[in-house]
């Protein structure tokens, strides 16, 4: 599903300095996986998310990243989003004056006709969005309220899901989707990841702790520091990790 | 939200032709010789058969404004404007004004129908007759009159009769100064004096057409009012002027579009509009201005120096300017209420919208003089390109005011980085018993909202379009509906190219 190899990628900073962030990563994510990545802050983690997705700024310099079949690099990010590609962002953005039920129409029904697909109707999106959002425990309230504006941290993690069950996609990064939820939101948000498995789509998990994927339970672990994967593993992995640090694995690397 | 979708097919159906009203219509025109003096006053006052008084009126108006010095205060930066290589007056040649739509040329009316301004009465009523399925939806699918202007003159006036019928009187203005004497005499000028300011001044002495709107006491005008204004011969400037008063518990809802063809030269626009609303009145009057604004090298365009000013005369009287901005080069213009009755209400919502060499400088002033009078501010303003945009309002709240209350908003929305937003709120507080809010924010189109949107599937276009159309909900929501769909495209085709 998704394969990327030997990915070197460089960051434009504030100051308009290029940084090298990825430095020849390698990952293959087959369809029906779920693997997770962990990482020390810095290692490159986030970079890649928005690599993957196309965002301004981080340039491909070397490598490749393939998603099923397609160079994602000669794809724009809205192209990517309807192969099928999503991110749920670690900050998602707040967007005043737009209503979260519009702007979810407006995205599901872009893909749809960039993939050939007929638009969706009004009252079928509705009823679409109704039955998902039950699923995940959010009001339509709050649907009709500007997408994320005044949500709290764990409100927007939610609204980051039930935007994935409604569009669907083939493959699902989610980076830190655990940071700032209490533990009833977690299950909660895990849960509706749960509900996304399937033998049709992969997931990569990024995490910064082993505590969500003691609920989102990954095929396969990876360990990534400094813009490379340094071990992989299988959920035993992500344990070790816990007990014993980063630094015995950061040292092995050196 | 349809409306994104279609504004985003009508963005790339203008791709060749940024601005589809730069057309000209061909007609046989008949333009004053260019120069300001008092021959072509009096030239202007005799076209129009005007009385005695009003000839005084514009002439002592002129004596005014040769004595004025042009105010530097705006934000904007222009060359010198020669008011002596102006014509001011054009007008089509076949007489002032059409009994019947039948005796208007061809040509005009392909030129109105092109801008999508319904003058035939009969279409109008076909169309409405055709969509009104049930009794509810004929009340939603209102009939729209409309006073059409073309250059200096009013050419047609549309559902004149069935508005009779209700009492209301629309009709140019100088049909009113032939008819209705008295009213105009008593009412012109008295919200905006001959010597308020330079460019109000200057309309004064040369106005040549324009609405004039008399609502009875407690009616409610069966429909919409509407003027289009539409610049077409070559050198000429356009001075309309319009009157508005909606009598003791009368209500009106009036609305202005504008368009003007792509010339090389600048085009001077000095319009005065003066709204009046006595006990328990209300006006709501909506603009969509949309003048050529030049090229992307700031070549051309029009020149837009406007006085609005409603005076809320009578008690809980209501008056509320909603403006969405598009067009101009140079845009200087503040509509303002100066609320004179007790419990009265002034309202201003503004979008405007700058891109390319655009210069925007516009506002408000809500002036309170009476006890527990109200005012609310809501300014949307979004700079793109290389324009420059500046929010200059003021409300100012006398000794007398007692209990008045304003609440002001003002947020700036920069797209790119070779734009400039600037807001200059002056407060003037005279009594303790007031209470002020200002609030003003200044934001940039972010990346961050942009990659999101793109992420979850929207184009660049698109999603600019859904970005802008939330900064501005809060102000479309204002417009009556129909205006508030057209309104809605106008924003996405000003501000086509601006991003990436």
């Amino acid at each position: 599903m998704i394969k990327i190899n030997n990915l070197h990628c460089k960051v434009e900073a504030q100051d308009g300095e290029e940084k090298p962030i990825l430095k020849g990563l390698s990952l293959e994510v087959p369809a029906g996986e779920v693997h997770a990545i962990m990482g020390p802050n810095g290692s490159g983690k986030s970079t890649l998310s928005y690599v993957l997705t196309g965002r301004d700024g981080y340039e491909v310099t070397q490598g490749e990243m393939d998603f099923s079949g397609e160079d994602l690099a000669e794809l724009e990010p809205e192209e990517r989003a309807a192969k099928g590609l999503y991110l749920s962002f670690q900050y998602p953005v707040e967007i005043p004056g737009v209503p979260t039920l519009t702007f979810l129409k407006e995205a599901l029904n872009a893909q749809r006709t960039a993939r050939g697909e007929e638009e969706m109707s009004a009252p079928d999106f509705l009823k679409l969005a109704r039955e998902k959002a039950k699923a995940i425990g959010v009001s339509m309230d709050m649907l009709k309220r500007p997408v994320n504006v005044g949500f709290s941290g764990g409100e927007k993690k939610r609204m980051e899901i039930l935007q994935a069950l409604i569009l669907e996609p083939k493959f699902l990064i989610l980076d830190e989707t655990d940071s700032g939820l209490d533990i009833d939101a977690l299950k909660t948000v895990a849960e509706g990841v749960n509900t996304l498995r399937a033998d049709d789509r992969g997931m990569l998990v990024i995490t910064h702790y082993q505590r969500l994927l003691d609920y989102i339970k990954p095929d396969v672990v990876h360990i990534m520091a400094d813009g490379r994967i340094i071990k992989s593993g299988g959920p035993e992995l992500a344990h070790e990790l816990e007990a014993e640090g980063y630094d015995k694995y950061l040292t092995e690397v050196a | 939200m349809a409306a994104v979708k279609e504004t985003i097919e009508d963005v790339k159906k203008l791709e060749a032709d940024k601005y589809k009203y730069g057309f000209t219509t061909d007609v046989d025109t008949e333009v004053a010789p260019k120069g300001l003096n008092e021959g072509i006053v009096r030239y202007i006052s005799a076209k129009k058969d005007e009385p005695e008084w009003m000839l005084e009126w514009r002439l002592d108006a002129l004596k005014r404004f040769q004595e004025m010095a042009e105010p530097k205060w705006a934000k904007v930066d222009y060359p010198p404007i020669d008011f002596q290589d102006i014509s001011y007056f054009a007008a089509p040649k076949a007489g002032a004004k059409y009994e019947s739509i039948d005796d208007v040329p061809e040509e005009i009316l392909k030129d109105f129908e092109k801008l999508g301004i319904p003058l035939k009465e009969q279409e109008v009523l076909l169309g409405v007759k055709g969509a009104a399925a049930s009794a509810a939806e004929a009340r939603e699918t209102p009939k729209v009159a409309v006073d059409a202007v073309f250059d200096s003159v009013s050419v047609v006036t549309t559902f004149k009769e069935e508005l009779a019928k209700a009492g209301v009187i629309f009709c140019s203005i100088s049909e009113a100064m032939r008819d209705y004497p008295e009213l105009v005499k008593q009412y012109l000028g008295s919200v905006v004096p001959t010597t308020d300011n330079y460019y109000a001044t200057l309309n004064s002495a040369v106005f040549s057409d324009g609405s004039f709107v008399y609502v009875p006491p407690g009616v409610r005008c069966p429909m919409e009012l509407s003027t289009y204004f539409r610049m077409n011969a070559e050198g000429t400037g356009q001075f309309e002027r319009t009157l508005i008063i909606a009598d003791k518990g009368a209500y009106v809802s009036y609305l202005e579009g504008c368009t003007a063809p792509m010339r090389d030269e600048n085009q001077l626009h000095a319009a005065v509009v003066e709204l009046i609303a006595l006990d328990d009145a209300e006006i709501k009057y909506s603009t969509v201005q949309n003048w050529w604004p030049g090229d992307e090298n700031g070549k051309g365009g029009v020149y837009n120096f406007v006085t609005k000013r409603g005076d809320c005369r009578g008690k809980n009287s209501k008056i509320s300017w909603t403006q969405v901005e598009t067009g101009s080069a140079i845009t200087w213009k503040y509509p303002s209420c100066v609320l004179r009755g007790e419990n009265s209400r002034g309202e201003f919502y503004s979008i405007a919208v700058t891109n390319g060499r655009q210069q925007a400088d516009t506002g408000t002033k809500m002036i309170h003089l009476g006890k527990g009078s109200t005012s609310r501010i809501i300014s949307k303003g979004i700079s793109a390109g290389r324009s420059d945009q500046t929010y200059r309002g003021l409300v100012s709240v006398h000794a007398k005011a007692e209990g008045a209350r304003n609440f002001t908003q003002c947020d700036s929305l920069l797209i790119g980085d070779q734009c400039g937003a600037h807001t200059v709120p002056y407060v003037e507080c005279k009594t303790p018993k007031a209470v002020l809010e200002h609030e003003a924010t200044t934001t940039k189109l972010s990346e961050d909202q942009l990659f999101y949107a793109r992420q979850r599937g929207l184009d660049e276009e698109a999603a600019t379009a859904l970005l802008v159309n939330g900064f501005v909900r809060e102000v479309l929501q204002e417009l009556p509906m129909e205006f508030a769909v057209e309104a809605q495209q106008l924003l996405k085709v000003s501000l086509e190219g601006s991003v990436g």
